[in-house]
């Protein structure tokens, strides 16, 4: 039985193609559509999170415009155009009361997403957010990634740090392709201003369906001062910490992760 | 040929300091502002030597970095144009790929041309990778960026009767109007620095001077690779005077001596590399096919000997260095020869970038080194006749 979530995506099986740019795309389950913002650091197909969000939901996680395998074109350089990117893409698979989740750079566009139009979504699941300026202008709000080795990432992004090992000597070549494309674009998007959109924190008010954010407490990229402060700025916004977490708890908690957001949904 | 010289400006009284990090992160207060000033004066003085010896004259830009104090290399340019006399001003590089404002660069750089009554060579460059985080310009896209401000600065500079506008992806300007219009028509000699074929096609479609650093003798595949692209383009072959080359450069009338001196200057090389590594690959700077050579640990080495052995620069010593073609070294004979020889391996090379100075090398061994070449390398040099490429084996 076809599932009316992506009755109108004009796909025939091939691979889907939104505004002339190829998407890779990790589509699994049943049910309510659930679209999954990946962060900086891609999308891994392997990830448990993934077949635990598709037990309840209809899981759509692409990779973004110039991650993994996606294609980019020259018009999309700023999250700004990856949200009417998603606009578009919600518009084309025709989803309708979608749930969306974002970790990390995911929920940057999430944010960027939903303060344009919220018509085709009824949750919003904001994970360990960038996106927003907090601090003073001396203050430097999220750690400088760029300016850091993958080890020392890895010290500050996770709980366990082994988490984020990645053995690229012996990884297939498709992998450490994805892995160069995701810190390039990652730089194309986030770079200045830096990881953050100076106008989306006035925006977010626009935001007025049911959001959670959920917040990695080992997070040491950004501070959970941040993350309640990115939360208060959404009305109504809840607000929950994940232990034994960092920048990413889809990851480290995967089970508590989809456990929080199926619940919130009502699934 | 012409011979430039060229050294960094260096501040070496801090390097011993360093903690892995000559650049960045070193933090300013190692420096001496006093010093620094007494320093400034120095490598002027040799420079207006340089202009009397009858050398040209190279200078370039680096940010937040002790092993070069040019950070804003239209200073250096402005009091040249002014107090040489005769040297051409060659500024390698002048990086377009941190500059928000090319307007700005073609009116700086007009200013310089006029003043020094035509002088100017404009080496642009998109900038090395460690000074985008100083910068914050985005390297993501950065030669994009970079061929825009340089149509926007050749346009703004050949333009004379009336405003133009320039609405690109990159720049916006609605009354661009260049007073004052440089001194050279339509506009000073374009030079850029590559290591990489696709650059060298570039470069030979445009016609512009290509310079390379660093490639020893695995130069003169980059330079048929410009050939290629020339000849394809304006129907001839370039002239020797499209090729330049960074040579570091040691002469005495002894070989002992000039082997000290070789010592000295050498130390550019392995002082360069003391980089954060953190801050050694931004974004979008290299492929990411060469991210993906990097990330599997396979980094590709860039010089060569001219038998085939590639040498680490950071580590070489003074005849590795002289073998590899980065050092030219010994008496004045053994050092015209090198340089013939490196120029008959490239099938011909017109501009000899010479770094005659490095490091904490003395006023008194600057002098030395600059006069001995004028006096005994140099007039060799400008009588030498280059090879035509065809007839040299690759």
């Amino acid at each position: 039985m076809p599932n009316p979530a992506v009755a109108r995506a004009s796909r025939a099986g091939g691979p889907l193609v939104v505004g002339g740019l190829r998407v890779e795309l990790i589509e699994r389950g049943e049910g309510r559509p659930l679209l999954f913002l990946h962060p900086g650091i891609g999308i891994d197909a392997k990830a448990p999170v993934l077949d635990r969000l598709a037990a309840k939901a209809h899981l759509i996680a692409p990779s973004h415009p110039g991650f993994g395998a996606s294609g980019i074109v020259p018009s999309i350089t700023t999250v700004d155009d990856l949200a009417y990117f998603y606009l578009d893409l919600m518009d084309d698979l025709d989803l309708r009361e979608a749930i969306v989740v974002g970790v990390g750079l995911g929920a940057w566009i999430a944010a960027a997403t939903a303060v344009k139009s919220t018509a085709r979504i009824s949750h919003l699941v904001m994970a360990n957010g960038i996106g927003i300026k907090v601090g003073d202008r001396e203050t430097r709000d999220i750690v400088d990634v760029f300016a850091l080795l993958e080890p020392d990432f890895n010290k500050l992004a996770y709980f366990d740090p082994k988490a984020g090992e990645r053995d690229y000597k012996n990884l297939p070549d498709d992998e450490v392709t994805a892995a160069a494309r995701n810190r390039e674009s990652l730089g194309r998007f986030a770079w200045q201003p830096y990881m953050h959109d100076p106008k989306l924190k006035g925006r977010l008010h626009r935001i007025r369906i049911p959001t959670l954010f959920l917040w990695g407490t080992h997070d040491r990229i950004l501070s959970e001062g941040y993350g309640r402060a990115y939360c208060a700025a959404i009305p109504g916004a809840r607000f929950e910490p994940i232990e034994k977490a960092g920048h990413f708890p889809h990851l480290e908690q995967p089970q508590m992760f989809a456990d929080r957001v199926l619940a919130f949904a009502g699934l | 040929m012409r011979v430039y010289h060229f050294t960094e400006q260096p501040y070496p009284a801090a390097w011993e300091h360093n903690q892995g990090s000559l650049r960045v992160n070193l933090p300013n207060r190692l420096m001496d502002p006093k010093l620094a000033g007494d320093l400034f004066h120095r490598y002027y003085d040799e420079w207006l030597l340089a202009d009397e010896l009858g050398f040209d004259i190279m200078l370039n830009e680096h940010h937040a970095t002790a092993t070069c104090m040019s950070s804003a290399c239209i200073v250096g340019l402005s009091i040249l144009a002014r107090e040489t006399k005769r040297a051409r001003l060659l500024v390698l590089g002048y990086p377009l790929g941190h500059r928000p404002d090319p307007l700005r660069c073609a009116e700086e750089l007009a200013a310089v041309d006029v003043i020094s009554r035509g002088r100017l060579d404009m080496g642009f460059v998109k900038g090395v990778p460690y000074e985008f985080p100083v910068s914050n310009q985005n390297a993501v896209g950065v030669m994009d960026r970079f061929w825009d401000a340089h149509d926007f600065i050749v346009k703004a500079m050949s333009s004379h009767d009336e405003p133009f506008n320039w609405e690109s992806e990159f720049f916006h300007y609605r009354h661009v109007n260049l007073w004052p219009r440089p001194y050279q028509q339509p506009h000073p000699p374009v030079w850029s620095t590559t290591g990489s074929p696709v650059n060298a096609r570039i470069l030979g479609e445009r016609g512009y001077i290509m310079a390379t650093l660093g490639t020893g003798y695995a130069t003169r595949p980059l330079y048929d690779e410009y050939r290629k692209a020339y000849m394809a383009k304006w129907g001839k072959p370039p002239a020797a005077d499209r090729f330049a080359y960074l040579g570091l450069v040691a002469v005495a009338d002894t070989e002992a001596e000039a082997r000290r001196i070789g010592k000295l200057v050498s130390i550019y090389l392995p002082s360069s590399a003391i980089v954060a590594p953190q801050f050694r690959n931004p974004p979008g700077y290299l492929s990411i096919e060469d991210n993906v050579r990097i990330l599997r640990g396979n980094p590709r080495p860039r010089t060569g000997t001219k038998d085939g052995r590639f040498i680490d620069m950071r580590t070489a010593g003074v005849q590795e260095l002289i073998d590899v073609g980065i050092l030219f070294c010994g008496t004045p004979d053994q050092v015209y020869d090198q340089i013939v020889e490196f120029c008959d391996y490239c099938g011909g090379m017109g501009n000899l970038l010479m770094m005659g100075h490095a490091g904490a090398m003395s006023h008194e061994d600057t002098v030395t080194n600059l006069s001995l070449f004028s006096k005994e390398v140099l007039p060799r040099l400008k009588a030498y006749k280059q090879p035509v490429a065809e007839m040299v084996a690759a």
